[in-house]
């Protein structure tokens, strides 16, 4: 799972007000090269919750990016911040591990980079 | 309601799941040349089973593709095709009913749900979710003789500003599923394409039970 998709899943657990984001508990990371396109970037980066990105990438192992969202004209020039957000947003997998609920703590196992994010009867 | 290249009726044949490969290669050749829903945008197969529309829309230039569906064995399945093709596409296994999603990231939604004949109203089901996670549009497929019932149901309820049936395909099922009752089956299915009624900046936060139970 790359922090691209961390970006869109929430919990939907049984009275859960806002499930995003989920916390990432890391056990295994795979890094996985893919060519980067600049425009696509700059095409998603205001969709994108930065504060959920960055701190999901500080617990995947990767430090390198700004807490604070950049302004726009940043991505216009910056082809090193252009690496970075290119890196942490579509290089990093989370292989083996959990995501959190962060109002329940209730865990969804990631296994071979799958999150299983299933309801229990209950929680439906 | 016309359809646009009625004769266009394909008969594919053999597959993976119930799409025939060739069936998501013209899927995919619909949403790209005519559409542009395709190249350089973020695409979610819903329902993806071995994932077979998925890693078509990665092959016709999709940007990022993730892959849902509820069934752990297909998705290990799908994993693997993807490697096989060297596709980088994510999975998530998830009840499409109660997924939990954030944001306006998803431009394409493709998929072929569950036609309904099981659970009724699953392929409706799938398309409000669709229609609430897509940006841009849908690629659906339903059965041909759903389709005024499938129209009325995404403009009346689902909040889709349009609903075209781009081309019907005809093929045949082979006797795959434990609830399949005869050997081998001829269906007529249309394929859609829906866009979303969204105002600008719209937040969405999927995870609400279909209106239509």
């Amino acid at each position: 799972m790359r922090l691209l998709t961390h970006n869109m899943l929430s919990s939907n657990i049984k009275g859960v007000t806002n499930g995003f984001p989920l916390r990432i508990e890391v056990e295994k990371v795979v890094e996985k090269e893919v060519e980067i396109n600049h425009d696509f970037l700059r095409n998603i980066f205001p969709k994108i919750d930065w504060k959920a990105f960055s701190d999901a990438s500080r617990i995947m192992g990767y430090v390198e990016l700004p807490e604070e969202a950049p302004e726009p004209s940043v991505l216009e020039s910056d082809l090193e911040f252009l690496r970075k957000f290119h890196h942490a947003l579509l290089e990093l997998h989370l292989e083996e591990g959990a995501l959190v609920c962060p109002e329940t703590g209730r865990k969804f196992p990631v296994n071979k980079g799958i999150p299983n994010m299933l309801l229990h009867e209950d929680e439906v | 309601m016309s359809v646009r290249s009625s004769s266009t009726i394909l008969k594919p044949k053999g597959g993976a799941g119930t799409v025939p490969n060739w069936t998501s290669y013209c899927f995919s050749l619909a949403a790209e040349n005519s559409f542009d829903d395709i190249s350089n945008k973020v695409v979610a197969d819903f329902g993806c089973g071995c994932g077979t529309l998925g890693a078509a829309a990665a092959l016709l230039g999709a940007e990022q593709v993730i892959g849902i569906d509820i069934d752990s064995q297909s998705l290990g399945i799908a994993s693997m095709n993807a490697e096989n093709l060297e596709l980088d596409i994510d999975f998530v296994q998830c009840d499409i009913s109660n997924l939990g999603w954030r944001g306006q990231i998803v431009d394409t939604v493709v998929m072929n749900p569950p036609f309904g004949t099981r659970k009724k109203g699953a392929d409706i089901d799938f398309l409000f979710v669709a229609l609430k996670v897509a940006s841009e549009a849908v690629y659906s497929l339903h059965k041909t003789s759903t389709r005024d019932h499938v129209k009325r149901a995404a403009l009346r309820d689902l909040n889709a500003s349009s609903a075209e049936v781009l081309c019907e395909l005809r093929f045949d099922v082979p006797q795959l599923y434990k609830f399949h009752k005869k050997k081998e089956v001829d269906i007529a299915v249309d394929l859609w394409r829906f866009v979303p009624k969204r105002s600008r900046g719209e937040n969405i936060n999927v995870g609400v039970r279909c209106p239509l139970d």
